[in-house]
């Protein structure tokens, strides 16, 4: 009787699997590129919780790093922007399902992601995984975490590494700052996360009796995302020269500049890497 | 055993978005089941407590003592107005700040009340507040002869209630009850909140980690809840037959 009720089920779910489509070239059909151009609107999902690269000032309104170059591709497109914040555990589907045409919200690239939604490089960042702590426990290894609960952010790649490779009990909140309130309550030991995001913190003022002891690990990539069937379509190339753009020019180093956060040598490299061999 | 996890990394290949990574990964496999333990127990401790609760107070509720009523009377409106993932916040992050810590390390206040006991306290208390307005329907539609006739025996209020009234409102208050407590089971997913590992904490982490597992993991959520829910009803339904005074009741 289960076994029949699971088997249906199951079939049941498998009808229900969309049509694979065809990745090639002949079959860009570019809808949701041409949704967003007689819309005259494009919906861009990004953090609002990520400071300072999406998260809501003062007065309520989302602002941040990511933003400004969300910003800057609705004006090229010539279409009025719209923000919606988005979780690290729900960005993907979010644009699957067609809530948001685009996605710029600090997700890491990785392989898996790929698979799911239309990532398109150059990358526009990068960031490591490290941990803030409290200076008084003056951590100085990774393999201090060992058998020690850490603080972290579900949907993050990192909570399982840390766990597999250094046996830290992660305690993953739904968001960062139910997640650092547990560290200022010392439920847990460190609040691991990117290490772009705990540098901002820590300049921020608000956590003078903590620090950013370890060496960070895992440097991973940044990737903005457009739907998967129009990775290799309109959007997905202008994307792609939206970025390539922004590295040539100098955009991103600005905007990090603008936005206070520490220079990376990531963004450096790539300017020079790309840049114009006529320009002087 | 294999040929099972052989099939579903077969399947996981032939449909990228159908990966039921914890039939074939034994990481995975612990992940999912000791999220189900973790929910099963805690909507066992749930589902005791809020019944000892709801017991209680409706014993208390029919005091002639009006403090005893006024506080059970407030328990029960701050419990049934508030949102119960509100109430989970309030509870781990608020007043966790004031229960006593022991320390071993220094820095880590481990408090006596984890995140697992606050989410106990608070659903109970939470389902606890419904029971006590199921249970008191019941009390009262015992009938007031029944009553005075423990009361002419010689019953106390306390044995009244106890052997008496008690076992005869429980009948009547069985169907609403049963409603209740399949509320409660489902509501211990916003456990999540506060980081229980419960099914769907871990649930979350394997597609966060595992996109291609969406799906699957959705589905497997979904069926579990549709079982332990099942469980819970068909026990409460044989208990109830099983409880059956002929000529009492429809």
């Amino acid at each position: 009787m289960m076994k029949r009720f699971l088997a249906s089920a199951l079939a049941g779910a498998f009808a229900l699997t969309p049509m694979s489509v065809l990745a090639d070239g002949h079959s860009c059909k570019n809808e949701v590129w041409n949704k967003v151009m007689s819309r005259g609107k494009i919906v861009v999902g990004v953090k609002a919780d990520y400071k300072p690269w999406g998260y809501r000032d003062t007065s309520g309104d989302i602002v941040g790093m990511e933003i400004d170059m969300a910003k800057d591709v609705a004006a090229k497109m010539g279409v009025d922007l719209e923000l919606v914040s988005v979780q690290s555990s729900n960005r993907m589907q979010f644009l699957e399902q067609g809530k948001i045409d685009l996605m710029i919200a600090t997700m890491s690239d990785r392989k898996d992601r790929r698979e799911i939604v239309g990532i398109v490089g150059p990358n526009y960042y990068t960031s490591g995984t490290n941990v803030m702590s409290p200076k008084a426990l003056g951590l100085t290894n990774w393999e201090d975490l060992r058998g020690k609960p850490v603080c972290g952010k579900q949907g993050a790649f990192y909570n399982t590494i840390v766990e597999e490779r250094y046996g830290a009990k992660v305690i993953a909140f739904t968001g960062n700052a139910e997640a650092k309130q547990a560290l200022r309550d010392k439920k847990c030991i460190a609040w691991v996360y990117d290490d772009s995001s705990i540098g901002s913190d820590l300049s921020s003022g608000e956590w003078d009796e903590f620090e950013m002891p370890l060496n960070s690990e895992d440097d991973n990539p940044w990737a903005l995302a457009v739907p998967s069937d129009e990775r290799n379509c309109v959007f997905g190339r202008f994307m792609a020269g939206m970025q390539y753009q922004w590295h040539q020019d100098g955009s991103l180093i600005a905007l990090e500049k603008k936005w206070g956060i520490k220079p990376t040598q990531y963004l450096a490299d790539y300017n020079e890497r790309m840049r114009d061999w006529l320009a002087d | 055993m294999e040929i099972i996890s052989e099939l579903f990394r077969q399947i996981a290949e032939d449909h990228p978005r159908w990966n039921f990574i914890w039939m074939y990964q034994p990481v995975q496999q612990g992940k999912i089941l000791s999220g189900i333990w973790m929910t099963i127990k805690l909507s066992l401790a749930c589902l005791v407590l809020s019944m000892v609760i709801g017991v209680l107070g409706a014993f208390a509720q029919g005091s002639r003592n009006i403090i005893l009523r006024s506080v059970v009377q407030g328990y029960i409106q701050f419990f049934r107005n508030t949102p119960p993932y509100v109430q989970l916040l309030f509870f781990y992050f608020a007043l966790g700040q004031f229960t006593p810590t022991y320390s071993s390390d220094g820095w880590i206040e481990e408090p006596i009340i984890s995140n697992v006991g606050w989410a106990i306290v608070s659903l109970s208390f939470f389902a606890g507040a419904f029971n006590v307005e199921i249970f008191r329907a019941g009390i009262e539609a015992v009938p007031e002869s029944t009553r005075e006739a423990t009361e002419s025996l010689g019953f106390s209020r306390s044995q009244s209630y106890r052997y008496v009234v008690l076992p005869l409102a429980l009948r009547v208050s069985l169907p609403a009850l049963n409603n209740n407590l399949v509320n409660l089971v489902k509501t211990t997913t916003q456990a999540f909140g506060i980081a229980v590992p419960e099914l769907l904490y871990q649930s979350v982490t394997i597609w966060n980690d595992y996109p291609s597992a969406l799906y699957p993991t959705m589905l497997l959520v979904f069926v579990v809840y549709i079982v332990l829910v099942g469980l819970l009803v068909m026990s409460m339904s044989k208990w109830e037959s099983s409880m059956r005074i002929p000529g009492y009741g429809s």
